[in-house]
C-alpha cells in the first residue's frame, strides 16, 4: 500500500454539497495542519458530519476538490486516501471476535496472517484490550467497543483519522476518561485527527483548533482559546462556553447600534453598574453560583464565585463588564465588530 | 415465607388461574380439535389397514414395514433430492434478487413488487402457469427452445422420467421466489448502514463486504428462510398434483404424494396412508432438529 506523503494535511476547496436540491454544506475552504487534531464542532444538522464524510470519501462532494497531502482526493475511493474511520455507533462487526475486527482492515489489504495479528495485537495493547481479544462486541462494555473501533482505525497506521461524535454513546464519566485517553493517544500517534462533536467541551478540551459550524457554513476557524476569547459571530458566542455568552440588546448596557457579548464570568455585580437585571433563578453548583435574570426580555446569566452571597430572587441587581471583556457584534449581520 | 402469605398466594393463584382457563379456551378448543386429536387419530390410524369395507388392525409394526417398504423409500429419496434441489436454489436466487433490489436507484420499487409477486400467486396458479409454459404441444417455453433442448418437446419436460423433477423443482423455486425474497430484504435492511461504510473505508470491495458483512449479519434469516423452505419441500403436494400427478414412474412421488396415495399403494387405505403421514412428521422432526443444531452455530444473532 502506497502511503501519501508524509505530510498529512488536509485542505478543503470550495466544496458545495447539496442532497436532492438541498444544501447540506456551501462553498467551505478549510486548511487542516499535519498532525492537528482538528474539531468540527456544531449543532446537528449543521453540515459538520456531512464534511467529514467527504474528507473519508463515504460522499462526493457536488463541488470543490478534497486534497490530502500533495493528493487530489476528490474522485479517489476511500481505500486509497489513507484515512480510517471511527464511527458513532463504532461499527463493529458483531459475528467477528475483537481480533478479528481489529485485524479486519489488514485483511482487507491482504497483510499475511502473522503480520497483521502481530500488528492488531499491538493496537489492542495500545489501548488496553489484550485481555478481550478473543470476545464478541456483544460481550463488551460501551467503553470498551469504543476503544476496539480506536484500535481498529490504528492499526492502519493511517495519515488521516476521522471521527464522527465517537464519544457520543459513552456516560458522562468514561467520556471525561476517554477524552483525555483521545488526547494523549493523537500525541504518540502524531497523525492528523478530524473529530466532529457537537459536544463544546470536547471540542474546548481536545482540538488543536475549532471550525464552528453553523447550517453548512464554517462561522470561526481558531484555537480553542482564540474561539473562546474573541467569537466571531454571534452564534459563536452562543455555542461555545456554559453557560453560554450574554448576548445583551443594542443600547442596554452602552450607548450604540452594536449588540453586545458578556461572559457570564465577566458581569460584576455593581451597585453603580449601568444595566439593572432582575433575579429569576439563583443556582448553587458548589464551585460556582449561577445567578439567571431578565434585562429587558433577554435572559442574562451572570457567574458569581462559590462562596459570594448571592442576591435574593425578585430582587434587581445592577451590572457592568469592564471594556476589554465585552465582545461587540453588528446587529445586523451579528458578526463580530473590533472597535 | 410465612403461612398466611402462603395461603393468601394459593387464593390468589386460584382466582387467577379461573381466569386463565377462560383465556385459554377458546385456542385450546382450536389446538384439541384440529391438531391434537387429528395427530392421535392418525397414530391410532396408522396401526389399521383399510378398505371400503372397513379397517382391522395390524399392529405397531406396521410403522417399521411401512418405513422399510420400497414405495416409501423411494418416495424419501425423491423428496430429498426435490429438497436438496428448491432449497439452496432457491435460497441463492432470492439472497441475489433481494441484494440486487437492495441498492437506492430509480425505478428499483418496480422490481421490488415483480420479485415479490410471487407470494401472491397461489400454488394452484403457478402449477397450471408453469404446466402451460412446459405443455410439449402448446407451451410458449417448449415451443421457443424446443429446438435446443428436445426433451421439451418429446417426451416433454414434465413427461420425462429424467426431467420431471427438475421441472416441478422449477416451479417450486419460482412459487417460493418471493417469500425467500422479501425475507432476506427485511434482512439486509436491518443491517446497519454503518458496517458497510465502515468497510468501505477500510477498502472492502463489494465481495468482501458481501461475505464479511451482509452475509453474517443475515445468517439468521438465511436459517430462518432455510428453515420453511425445507418444510415446504417436504410438504409439497399442489404443483406435483397438478403438474405430474406423482409420474412419471413415480419420479415426482414425494412422501407427502403417498401419503396422497393416488394411483399408488395407499390408494384407499386410510390406514396406509395414515402410517405414511406420521412417518412423514417423525422425518420433518429430525429435519428441525438437526437444521436448528447444526446451524444455530454458525448464526449470529446480534448482540
Amino acid at each position: 500500500m502506497a502511503r501519501f506523503a508524509l505530510v498529512a494535511n488536509v485542505r478543503l476547496q470550495n466544496i458545495t454539497k447539496q442532497f436532492d436540491g438541498v444544501t447540506a454544506v456551501e462553498d467551505i475552504d478549510l486548511e487542516i495542519g499535519d498532525g492537528e487534531f482538528m474539531i468540527l464542532l456544531g449543532p446537528s444538522g449543521c453540515g459538520k458530519s456531512t464534511l467529514l464524510r467527504m474528507i473519508a470519501g463515504l460522499e462526493d462532494p457536488t463541488e470543490g476538490d478534497v486534497w490530502i497531502g500533495d493528493t487530489l482526493v476528490t474522485d479517489i475511493l476511500p481505500k486509497e486516501r489513507d484515512v480510517a474511520m471511527v464511527f458513532q455507533s463504532y461499527a463493529l462487526y458483531p459475528h467477528k471476535t475483537v481480533l478479528a475486527n481489529i485485524e479486519f482492515p489488514l485483511k482487507v489489504r491482504k497483510v499475511d496472517k502473522t503480520q497483521r495479528t502481530g500488528e492488531a495485537r499491538i493496537a489492542a495493547g495500545l489501548l488496553g484490550l489484550s485481555e478481550y481479544l478473543d470476545r464478541k462486541p456483544g460481550q463488551l462494555s460501551g467503553g470498551q467497543r469504543q476503544r476496539v473501533a480506536l484500535a481498529r482505525a490504528i492499526v492502519r497506521k493511517p495519515a488521516v483519522f476521522c471521527m464522527d461524535e465517537p464519544l457520543s454513546n459513552l456516560d458522562a464519566k468514561l467520556r471525561a476518561e476517554t477524552r483525555a485517553e483521545l488526547i494523549s493517544l493523537h500525541q504518540r500517534l502524531a497523525t492528523t485527527f478530524v473529530y466532529v462533536t457537537h459536544d463544546q467541551i470536547e471540542a474546548m478540551t481536545m482540538g488543536t483548533r475549532i471550525a464552528v459550524m453553523s447550517r453548512g457554513h464554517i462561522e470561526q476557524v481558531g484555537t480553542p482559546q482564540e474561539v473562546y476569547d474573541k467569537p466571531a459571530s454571534v452564534f459563536v458566542a452562543g455555542f461555545v462556553g456554559t453557560p453560554p455568552m450574554n448576548v445583551l440588546p443594542a443600547g442596554s448596557l452602552e450607548p450604540g447600534q452594536h449588540l453586545v457579548g458578556v461572559r457570564p464570568e465577566h458581569l460584576d455585580v455593581t451597585a453603580d453598574g449601568s444595566l439593572a437585571m432582575q433575579v429569576t433563578l439563583v443556582e448553587q453548583l458548589g464551585h460556582e453560583v449561577l445567578v439567571t435574570g431578565k434585562v429587558a426580555d433577554t435572559r442574562v446569566v451572570v457567574r458569581q464565585p462559590a462562596h459570594a452571597v448571592p442576591p435574593a430572587i425578585g430582587s434587581t441587581i445592577r451590572l457592568d463588564a469592564s471594556e476589554q471583556n465585552r465582545h461587540r457584534f453588528n446587529a445586523v449581520t451579528e458578526k463580530r465588530v473590533d472597535i | 415465607m410465612t403461612g398466611r402469605r402462603s395461603a393468601a398466594l394459593r387464593r390468589r393463584t386460584w382466582r387467577d388461574s379461573g381466569l386463565a382457563l377462560v383465556m385459554l379456551g377458546p385456542s385450546a378448543v382450536i389446538l384439541v380439535a384440529f391438531v391434537f386429536y387429528p395427530l392421535i387419530k392418525a397414530v391410532i390410524l396408522g396401526r389399521q389397514r383399510c378398505n371400503v369395507r372397513g379397517c382391522r388392525t395390524t399392529g405397531w409394526d406396521q410403522y417399521i414395514d411401512a418405513f422399510r417398504s420400497n414405495e416409501f423409500q423411494d418416495a424419501l429419496i425423491v423428496t430429498l433430492k426435490f429438497a436438496l434441489i428448491t432449497v439452496p436454489i432457491g435460497l441463492v436466487l432470492g439472497v441475489a434478487l433481494a441484494v440486487l433490489a437492495d441498492k437506492y436507484l430509480r425505478g428499483m420499487a418496480v422490481f421490488r413488487t415483480i420479485f415479490s409477486s410471487t407470494v401472491a400467486t397461489s400454488v394452484a396458479v403457478a402449477s397450471v402457469m408453469w404446466f402451460f409454459l412446459l405443455d410439449p404441444n402448446v407451451g410458449f417455453v417448449s415451443d421457443l427452445l424446443g429446438g435446443v433442448f428436445p426433451v421439451l418437446k418429446t417426451p416433454g419436460l414434465l413427461q420425462d422420467e429424467n426431467t420431471a423433477l427438475w421441472a416441478v423443482s422449477m416451479s417450486s423455486i419460482w412459487a417460493n421466489l418471493g417469500f425467500t425474497f422479501i425475507v432476506v430484504t427485511a434482512g439486509l435492511q436491518s443491517v446497519p448502514k454503518d458496517l458497510y461504510e465502515s468497510a468501505y473505508v477500510d477498502g472492502a470491495g463489494g465481495f468482501m463486504r458481501f461475505t464479511n458483512v451482509t452475509l453474517p449479519m443475515i445468517s439468521p434469516t438465511l436459517l430462518f428462510a432455510s428453515v420453511v423452505l425445507v418444510s415446504r419441500a417436504f410438504q409439497s403436494f399442489g404443483d406435483i398434483e397438478l403438474l405430474t400427478g406423482g409420474g412419471p414412474k413415480n419420479n415426482t412421488t414425494t412422501v407427502t404424494y403417498l401419503a396422497f396415495g393416488k394411483g399408488l399403494p395407499t390408494a384407499g387405505d386410510d390406514g396406509l396412508r395414515s402410517t405414511v403421514s406420521i412417518l412423514l412428521f417423525f422425518v420433518l422432526l429430525i429435519l428441525a432438529l438437526v437444521q436448528f443444531r447444526g446451524l444455530e452455530k454458525r448464526v449470529h444473532y446480534g448482540n
